[in-house]
C-alpha cells in the first residue's frame, strides 16, 4: 500500500472542492443544507432581485453570524441546527396527491368542522385541482377592485421588481436587520411574503384575507410582510389559515413590518394552526415571528391573534406609538394542548403623547402544555397622557398544564395612567353542571364556556373567521376533558 | 470589580480571626467560592434588570471596622421604638454594643450570632438551620461567607413573646466607606408568637453598604410578624436578602417601609413547606431624589391550601426609581392556593421613574391567583374635594397619599410603629396633620 502523503492530501481536497465547491447552482430547486453569503446571494439572483436588495440581504447575514439564539422565553426544545437547513426551495408545483381520496382522512375530517368547501379542502391538503378557472377569475377580480383604488398588494419579490422605491423606504425601518437573532436570519434569506400599499385617504373595500386565502401558494418557511397605509387610510389584512396545515418544515422565523402613517389605520388579523406535533410531543413547527407596528400622528394598529398550533410559538406583536394620539391594540388568544408551548405576548412603547394602548390576552392551558403571556408596557418620558390597560386571564385544564404570567410595565411619565390585571382560574365544575343539567354534555360545554372566556377577542375578529376560530377553539381542546 | 477582588483576599484574614467548628468553616469556604464565581449581580441577570449595584460598589469600603465608637442612648434614642418595652439586639459599626442592647436567655433566646455559631449547646440549632434555606446567589454567598455577627432568636414552643423584639445596626461613620454584613436567624417553634423590628441607620454621610440575611423558620402554627424600617441617610444602601420557611398552619407576614437610603434592595423569598400557610407581604415605599427602592418578592407555593398576600404601595418623586418584582411560583401539588398581589404607584415627578413585573407561575389547575398593578395619580375629583372644603393643598394631597397607603398602614399590629410610620410619612411629605390618622 503506498503512504498517503501530503501530495494525496492536497490531490484530495482539490478533487472534493470540485465535486462540492463554493459554487452553487441557482437553477436547482432546492438549494444544498446550510448557510453561508454564497447562498444569501443565491437567493437573491434566484429571485431577481437588484442589488441593494443582495446588500440589505448580506448586512443581516454578517449581523446574524455575530448574534447568538435567545433563550429568555420560558419554553424549552431542541434548538434547531441552522446549518442543516436548506434555505430555498421553489414553491412545490407538482400536486401532493391525485385525488382527495389519498389524503389523510384525519385531515379531511378536521375540514368538515371547519366548514371548508371541497375546493379549498382540496388546495389545502394540495390535491391536483382541474377546475382552477373559478378561482382564478375571483382573484382577478379582486385585483381589479383593488387596482381601481391604487391599492398594490402583490408578493414582496414582485414588489422589490415593480416598487422598488417604496420597499426601499420601509422595509427594515420597523424591524431592523439587526433586531434580533431571528429577525436578522429572516432579513438575510427570507423566501417570500407579501407586501401591500393603501394610498392616501383610500380605505380599502375588503378584507385582505379572501383574495389571500385563494392565492396564497406555499409562502416557505421565511415569510416577510410589509403593509403600508399612507396618511388617513385603512386596511384590514389577515394573515393564516384556520385549517390546519401539515407542513414539513419545522422551523418558521417570520417578520411581519406594520407602518400606519397619519390618521391610517391598520387591523391585522392572525390566525395560526401549524401542526402543534402528535399527542406524546413529536414534531411540530417551532414558530418565531418578530411582528411590529409603527403609528404615526393619530394611527391606530390593532392586532389580533388566535394561535392554536405550532409546537413552540414565541411571538410579540409590538406597536411602537410614536405619533401623538395614536392608539395600539392587542387582542389575543393563545391555545395550547398536549406538549405545546407558547410564550407570546406584546410591547407597547408609547413615545408620543396622549397615546393608549389596549391589551387583552386570554391562555388557555390543557393536557402537558406550558402557556406564557410576557408583556412588555413602557412609558416613555415625553408621553404624556399615556394610557394603558392590560388583561392576562389564563385558564387551565387539567394539572398537568401551566400559565404564566411575565408582564414588564415602565414608567417614566407622572401623568400615565397603567392598569394591569391578571387572574388565573379552571373551569368550574359548578357551571359544567349547570350546561350538563341542561342537556349540554360535556364537551359542548368546555367549548361554550371557552367560547365565552375568549369571546372579547373572538369579536375583535372579521365576522367569517370568527365563526371559524370558534370552531378551532373547539377542535384544539378535543380530548382535554379531565 | 476591585471590590470583590478585596473581598475575597480578605476573607483569609477574616478566617484567622474566627474560630469555629469544622461545618461552619466549611460552610463559609463553599460560600466564598461561590461568591467568587457568581461575583456581583449585574443588569444582565434577569431579577437585576432594574437595578444596578455599580454606582453603590465604587467605593473602597473597608470590611473591618477597627475602633469602637460608644454611642450614647440619649443621641439615638429617636431611631428607637422607645415608647414600648422591648428586647434590643443593638450593633454599632458591625459589632454589638452591650450597654444598648437588653438580651436574654430566660424561656427563649435573644443573642448573638457570634456566641451561637460558637458554642455548642446551640451546635444542634445551627446545625438544623443555619443556612439551609439561603440562596446560593452572589450576594448571600458572601454574606454567608463573612457570617459572623447578627441576631440569634430561637422562642421555643407555645411560647407567645411578650414584647417586641428590635435589631438596629448602627453605624458612625467612622471609617471613610463602611460595608456590614450582618446574619440573622430567626427560629421559632410549634405555637410560639413573636414580633421582630428591624432597622439600619447610618449615623453620618459616609457611605455604608449592608448586605444583610435573614432566615427565618416557622414550625408548625408558629406566628411571625416583621417590620422592616428602612429610613436612612442619603448614602446608605442596603441589600436585604430574607428568607422565610414555613412549616403547615404558621403565619408569617412581613412589612417593609421604605422611605430612605440611597439604593434599597429587599430580596423576599417565602417558602411553603406544609398546608394551610399563610403568607403575608406587605409595604409601603415614599422615596424622591435620586433614591431607587427594589422590591424583589417570591412566594413559592409547594403545597396545597395555601394562601399569599402581597400588598406594595409606592409613592414616587424627584428622580427616585421603584422597582417591583414580585414572583408567585405555585407548584403542581399546591391545589386550592389563593394567591394575590398588588402593586399601586403614584408618580409625582416627571423625573421618577416606576418598572413594575409581577409574574405569576402557575402549574396547578384548581387554584385563585390574581394580580393587578396599576400606576397613575393621585384623583383629582377627590382633590378637588378637600379643596373646596377649605384643606389647603399640600394638606390635601398628604390626606390622599395617606389613604392611598392606608390599607398597608392598617395591618401593623403595633400602634407604636404604626404612629411612628405615620409621623416619618407626615415629615416625607413635609406636612403636620395634627391628628393620628
Amino acid at each position: 500500500m503506498s503512504k498517503y502523503t501530503e501530495d494525496d492530501l492536497r490531490e484530495e481536497l482539490k478533487t472534493k472542492e470540485y465535486e462540492y465547491g463554493f459554487y452553487t447552482d441557482i437553477e436547482s430547486e432546492t438549494f444544498p443544507v446550510g448557510l453561508n453569503e454564497e447562498i444569501v446571494i443565491a437567493i437573491s439572483k434566484k429571485k431577481e432581485e437588484p442589488e441593494w436588495m443582495t446588500q440589505w440581504r448580506l448586512e443581516a447575514f454578517k449581523v446574524w453570524k455575530e448574534m447568538t439564539e435567545p433563550d429568555w422565553a420560558n419554553v424549552n426544545y431542541d434548538k434547531p441546527d441552522f446549518q442543516a437547513i436548506s434555505y430555498y426551495s421553489a414553491p412545490n408545483s407538482k400536486p401532493k396527491y391525485d385525488s382527495i381520496d389519498e389524503v389523510d382522512p384525519e385531515l379531511l375530517a378536521t375540514f368538515e368542522k371547519l366548514g371548508i368547501s371541497l375546493d379549498e379542502q382540496k388546495k389545502l391538503a394540495g390535491v391536483a385541482m382541474d377546475v382552477v378557472v373559478d378561482s382564478v377569475s375571483v382573484a382577478t377580480t379582486f385585483k381589479e377592485t383593488l387596482g381601481e383604488k391604487g391599492i398594490i398588494f402583490m408578493s414582496i419579490s414582485e414588489a422589490i421588481k415593480e416598487h422598488p422605491e417604496l420597499v426601499k423606504k420601509y422595509l427594515g425601518t420597523v424591524v431592523p436587520q439587526k433586531d434580533n437573532f431571528y429577525a436578522a436570519l429572516n432579513s438575510a434569506v427570507f423566501s417570500d411574503g407579501s407586501f401591500c400599499y393603501i394610498p392616501k385617504g383610500v380605505r380599502c373595500p375588503m378584507e385582505l384575507s379572501t383574495y389571500f386565502r385563494i392565492n396564497q401558494a406555499g409562502t416557505g418557511q421565511f415569510e416577510r410582510t410589509l403593509v403600508i397605509a399612507d396618511e388617513g387610510s385603512y386596511v384590514s389584512y389577515l394573515e393564516g389559515c384556520t385549517a390546519p396545515s401539515r407542513d414539513e418544515n419545522q422551523l418558521h422565523a417570520a417578520v411581519v413590518e406594520l407602518i400606519a402613517l397619519d390618521d391610517a389605520e391598520i387591523k391585522y388579523s392572525t390566525v395560526q394552526n401549524w401542526f402543534p406535533g402528535n399527542a406524546e410531543g413529536k414534531g411540530g413547527v417551532f414558530n418565531f415571528v418578530t411582528k411590529r407596528g409603527l403609528c404615526e400622528k393619530n394611527a391606530k394598529i390593532s392586532w389580533t391573534q388566535v394561535e392554536t398550533g405550532s409546537a413552540v410559538t414565541w411571538k410579540y406583536p409590538s406597536c411602537v406609538l410614536k405619533g401623538d394620539n395614536s392608539v395600539g391594540e392587542f387582542y389575543s388568544i393563545a391555545v395550547t394542548n398536549n406538549y405545546q408551548q407558547a410564550d407570546t405576548g406584546t410591547k407597547m412603547i408609547h413615545l408620543g403623547k396622549n397615546t393608549k394602548s389596549t391589551i387583552i390576552s386570554k391562555g388557555i392551558s390543557a393536557g402537558k402544555s406550558q402557556n406564557s403571556y410576557r408583556g412588555l408596557v413602557q412609558i416613555n418620558a415625553r408621553a404624556e397622557n399615556a394610557r394603558n390597560f392590560s388583561q392576562c386571564d389564563s385558564l387551565l385544564m387539567g394539572n398537568e398544564c401551566g400559565a404564566h404570567t411575565f408582564p414588564y410595565i415602565e414608567a417614566k411619565n407622572k401623568s400615565a395612567m397603567i392598569e394591569h390585571e391578571a387572574t388565573t382560574s379552571k373551569i368550574g365544575e359548578d357551571q359544567i353542571f349547570y350546561c350538563n343539567q341542561r342537556g349540554i354534555d360535556t364537551e359542548k360545554a368546555i367549548a361554550l364556556i371557552v367560547n365565552g372566556f375568549s369571546k372579547e377577542v373572538l369579536n375583535k375578529l372579521p365576522m367569517e373567521f370568527a365563526v371559524e376560530a370558534q370552531k378551532l377553539l373547539e377542535i384544539s381542546l378535543e380530548g382535554s376533558v379531565g | 470589580m476591585e471590590l470583590k477582588e478585596k473581598l475575597v483576599s480578605s476573607f483569609m484574614a477574616f478566617e484567622d480571626t474566627v474560630d469555629v467548628h469544622s461545618t461552619i468553616h466549611d460552610i463559609r469556604t463553599e460560600a466564598i467560592k461561590s461568591f467568587e464565581a457568581e461575583g456581583f449581580p449585574t443588569k444582565k441577570l434577569e431579577d437585576w434588570k432594574y437595578t444596578s449595584l455599580n454606582s453603590v460598589l465604587k467605593h473602597d469600603y473597608s470590611v473591618f471596622p477597627k475602633n469602637e465608637n460608644a454611642l450614647e442612648f440619649k443621641d439615638i434614642k429617636k431611631y428607637f421604638i422607645h415608647e414600648i418595652d422591648s428586647y434590643k439586639i443593638i450593633f454599632v459599626d458591625g459589632k454589638y454594643s452591650s450597654h444598648l442592647s437588653q438580651t436574654t436567655h430566660d424561656g427563649l433566646d435573644v443573642c448573638l450570632m457570634s456566641a451561637a455559631l460558637t458554642k455548642p449547646k446551640y451546635k444542634v440549632i445551627i446545625d438544623n438551620y443555619f443556612n439551609k434555606i439561603a440562596s446560593k446567589d452572589g450576594l448571600t454567598s458572601l454574606n454567608t461567607a463573612f457570617s459572623q455577627e447578627g441576631a440569634y432568636i430561637n422562642i421555643p414552643k407555645n411560647k407567645v413573646v411578650e414584647k417586641p423584639i428590635q435589631i438596629i445596626h448602627f453605624s458612625t461613620g467612622n471609617e471613610a466607606a463602611l460595608m456590614l454584613q450582618p446574619r440573622n436567624l430567626i427560629v421559632v417553634n410549634e405555637n410560639a408568637h413573636v414580633q421582630i423590628i428591624e432597622r439600619h441607620q447610618s449615623l453620618t454621610d459616609h457611605p455604608v453598604l449592608t448586605n444583610s440575611v435573614t432566615e427565618i423558620f416557622t414550625n408548625k402554627r408558629a406566628i411571625v410578624d416583621y417590620y422592616k424600617i428602612q429610613n436612612d441617610q442619603q448614602s446608605a444602601s442596603l441589600i436585604d436578602n430574607t428568607y422565610v420557611n414555613q412549616k403547615q398552619e404558621s403565619l408569617a407576614k412581613v412589612h417593609t417601609f421604605s422611605f430612605g437610603g440611597k439604593l434599597t434592595r429587599n430580596n423576599l423569598n417565602f417558602y411553603q413547606n406544609g398546608e394551610r400557610i399563610d403568607s403575608t407581604m406587605k409595604g409601603i415605599t415614599i422615596i424622591g431624589n435620586k433614591q431607587h427602592v427594589d422590591h424583589n418578592t417570591l412566594v413559592h407555593h409547594i403545597e396545597p391550601n395555601c394562601e399569599s398576600h402581597q400588598d406594595y404601595k409606592g409613592i414616587f418623586d424627584g428622580n427616585a426609581t421603584g422597582v417591583f418584582n414580585g414572583k408567585v411560583v405555585v407548584e403542581k401539588l399546591a391545589q386550592k392556593t389563593n394567591a394575590f398581589q398588588a402593586n399601586n404607584n403614584i408618580l409625582i415627578s416627571d423625573k421618577a421613574t416606576i418598572n413594575t413585573k409581577p409574574q405569576l407561575e402557575i402549574f396547578a389547575d384548581d387554584v385563585k391567583c390574581s394580580h393587578g398593578c396599576t400606576i397613575g395619580q393621585l384623583d383629582e375629583s377627590a382633590m378637588f374635594y378637600l379643596r373646596s372644603r377649605g384643606i389647603p393643598e399640600k394638606e390635601a394631597r398628604a390626606l390622599l397619599m395617606f389613604a392611598f397607603s392606608n390599607n398597608v398602614l392598617d395591618s401593623v399590629k403595633i400602634p407604636e410603629i404604626k404612629n411612628r410610620i405615620t409621623k416619618i410619612i407626615a415629615k416625607k411629605l413635609g406636612v403636620n396633620i395634627g391628628f393620628n390618622l
